[in-house]
């Protein structure tokens, strides 16, 4: 922060300086004063503060173009495919680009369903039609098999018939029909026509549970597909919950810590950095043990009498909020320490002696000034298990999984990276928002470790 | 540790109460990590006390020579390289960085600040898709180098912060004295910013190595079985069996945990005690 004022003060010196300079040049000869080399101080000033700055800036461009290209660019690069398209145009171009001029009312004219026909035959001799097959099954369940099905037929009619008597019939569609009834289904033609553009909104409706209809309206999607606000909305609430059960058990530590003399609050700052430090995935694996039917919880609780038979304590929500509060509890607590530990004693004892019983001394004298460290210690919390994964995968029970969880299964399992993209955007989008309240607060720079 | 004499029977009951409810929040932070730790040692593979006897069984199976112990031994290594390497890139490129932000002041300087400080804030799942699906593509999934570019990048903001924190008690005339005194701008770093700065610099490269050794997800995707890491190694062991080896496992990762820990408080301390001593 000190080089910033030289080149401030340089700026107002020189325009103090320049009128008298303009209408007195000899005053200004007497006033300048130059180096060795003969150049005026204050240029000679000037450029060595820029030389400074620039090599400031200098030190931090590594840094920042390593995490464009290894972070940032693949992250932007990942989310770009929530809106990219490519599967219909790269497996059936001409198709794509048919469909696309297609007005959507009725059937794709003959001249379109001969393309359709010629490369899903193509399609379906170098086995291609596979890629496209899965990308059309996302919009409807079955499209996949019909696909499939409708591809290899006209393929097998067309090395029997050869490709210009499939292709002689006035009505192409009732050759469709005939394959499958459901080519008689407008909604099926829009479908494929929806998913041949390179560019589509269709992953991020979906991230939303909407979809487009066959007359490109925007509507909810059926019930049975709606799962993803609902999840949205189970890991809002369940980080909701950890982060007032983490401000509940945090706030008398912190508090305690604050207002211990200092050589035992350092023996118990030991205590919360423990946990702080040791790695999730073993703390996790920790409640893990402890919680199994056949673990130590079960056990004692049994032989205490507390109940005869295990009690189901993990692979459900419960476990997930032991093990997420516990992981999560040092966050909550260090920050509303270092706030606390800022606030006078004598304040309290001041309310006191003007009157206030000890619960309103409390409540209108400590607690308010509580309130930056209870923001940073909640919005940190709060963010943070946003995006929690390891542990509710583990300790959690099916119902219990979060959106990081969806997101994951998409890009590994299901391998729809459309969809995996789609829902990350939306957790950053979340993330981003309680992000900016937090840096609004507390300050990028001011984030506190340990 | 005895409530003031002058308080009322309500403060004092209060007083005492607070330290019962700390106490079991304590024992709730604490007790989980101590409790596992002896069953690694139990004889028989049963997660309850008392336990049945004493033995090194399962930490045979993670250094003897079968084949799963091999496997194990594999993992530290790759745990311990990528965490080094990782380690030294981060704090390096972030050293570098703090020490230019707390410097100069330019436009976007916020932003700047905000992508430096990110990969501690996007979720680490996004990271992870993110990283595979780029890496991927130029050949960097499954590699070494690919798990220890994006532990780097999940290393850097620790750095930064810590470094930046130091910086702001730096008393920038130092540099100008040594630049009077006719040190060039390297011998300036290494003689006068760097030892002020070291406790700084030492601890965010221990955050950064934690961040490391303790990463999971972004291992999960990035890495096949050449590169898998003792987190990676228990996650599969957690998913099959649950197996003592995995207590083991769990452990050792402790035992590091601890001793990162400890290295730290010590640097914190020593800070304290030196600017008790030398005022301003």
């Amino acid at each position: 922060m000190a080089t910033a004022s030289p080149p401030n003060g340089g700026a107002d010196a020189n325009g103090a300086t320049t009128p008298s300079a303009a209408t007195t040049p000899s005053a200004a000869d007497a006033n300048g004063v130059f180096t060795v080399d003969g150049v005026p101080l204050k240029i000679k000033l000037r450029r060595a503060e820029r030389w400074a700055r620039l090599r400031a800036i200098g030190l931090i461009v590594p840094l920042f173009l390593f995490l464009m290209v290894s972070f940032v660019l693949p992250i932007f690069t990942m989310l770009w495919r929530s809106v990219e398209n490519p599967e219909i145009g790269l497996v059936l171009p001409r198709t794509a680009a048919r469909m696309q001029a297609w007005d959507g009312r009725g059937f794709p004219p003959n001249e379109t369903l001969a393309v359709v026909v010629e490369e899903f035959v193509a399609a379906a001799g170098d086995r291609t039609i596979g890629k496209a097959a899965k990308r059309l099954n996302y919009h409807v369940a079955g499209y996949r098999s019909l696909t499939m099905k409708t591809a290899r037929r006209l393929e097998r009619a067309a090395k029997q018939q050869g490709m210009e008597a499939l292709l002689a019939g006035p009505d192409l569609i009732e050759r469709f029909k005939g394959i499958d009834a459901r080519w008689g289904e407008r909604r099926f033609w829009t479908i494929l026509k929806q998913a041949s553009p390179p560019h589509t909104a269709f992953y991020l409706l979906q991230s939303v549970d909407r979809d487009f209809d066959e007359d490109e309206n925007v509507v909810k999607v059926g019930e049975h597909r709606a799962i993803h606000v609902d999840i949205l909305g189970r890991t809002v609430f369940i980080s909701v919950n950890v982060t007032i059960l983490c401000l509940l058990l945090g706030y008398p530590i912190a508090y305690l810590l604050a207002t211990l003399p200092t050589r035992q609050s350092n023996v118990l700052i030991l205590l919360l950095l423990l946990p702080f430090w040791t790695s999730l995935l073993v703390r996790t694996t920790a409640w893990l043990v402890l919680l199994q039917n056949e673990g130590l919880v079960n056990d004692l609780a049994i032989t205490v009498g507390f109940w005869d038979d295990p009690v189901q304590l993990v692979r459900n929500r419960l476990g997930v909020y032991v093990a997420m509060v516990h992981i999560l509890l040092p966050f909550m607590v260090l920050p509303m320490f270092s706030v606390m530990k800022g606030i006078d004693p004598y304040h309290l004892r001041a309310a006191a002696s003007l009157g206030a019983n000890p619960l309103r001394a409390f409540l209108r004298v400590y607690l308010p000034q509580t309130i930056p460290g209870v923001g940073a210690g909640v919005l940190l919390v709060f963010i943070l298990s946003l995006g929690y994964y390891i542990t509710p995968a583990l300790v959690g029970g099916p119902r219990d999984q979060m959106l990081s969880y969806f997101i994951a299964f998409h890009a590994n399992t299901t391998v729809n990276w459309g969809m995996a993209a789609a829902l990350s955007l939306v957790l950053m989008c979340c993330v981003a928002v309680f992000f900016a309240m937090y840096q609004r607060l507390v300050g990028v720079g001011n984030v506190k470790l340990g | 540790m005895a409530a003031p004499p002058y308080a009322t029977p309500l403060q004092k009951s209060w007083y005492y109460a607070l330290r019962v409810i700390c106490g079991l929040i304590f024992f709730f932070l604490i007790a989980p990590i101590v409790v596992i730790i002896p069953l690694s040692f139990n004889s028989v593979p049963f997660f309850t006390y008392p336990m049945e006897g004493f033995s090194m069984r399962w930490y045979e199976e993670i250094f003897g020579d079968s084949p799963q112990s091999l496997l194990w031994q594999r993992s530290i290594v790759n745990s311990v390289v990528i965490a080094i390497c990782s380690t030294a890139l981060a704090t390096v490129l972030g050293t570098m960085a703090a020490l230019g932000l707390t410097r100069a002041e330019f436009p976007g300087k916020s932003l700047v600040m905000a992508v430096l400080i990110s990969p501690i804030i996007v979720p680490i799942v996004v990271i992870a898709i993110g990283v595979f699906y780029f890496y991927a593509k130029i050949g960097l999934a499954s590699t070494l180098t690919g798990i220890i570019l994006a532990h780097t990048a999940l290393g850097v903001p620790f750095v930064v912060i810590t470094v930046a924190a130091t910086l702001q008690g730096f008393d920038h005339n130092l540099v100008r004295a040594g630049a009077i005194l006719g040190a060039g701008p390297l011998r300036v770093f290494r003689k006068v910013t760097l030892p002020i700065i070291t406790p700084g610099v030492v601890s965010g490269a221990l955050f950064a190595f934690a961040a490391s050794w303790d990463e999971i997800v972004v291992v999960l995707f990035l890495a096949s079985t050449e590169q898998h890491t003792v987190p990676r190694r228990m996650w599969s062991g957690i998913r099959e069996l649950l197996s003592p080896t995995i207590i083991a496992a769990a452990t050792l990762l402790v035992i590091v945990s601890i001793a990162l820990m400890f290295t730290m408080e010590a640097l914190r301390r020593r800070g304290e005690r030196l600017r008790g001593i030398s005022p301003g």
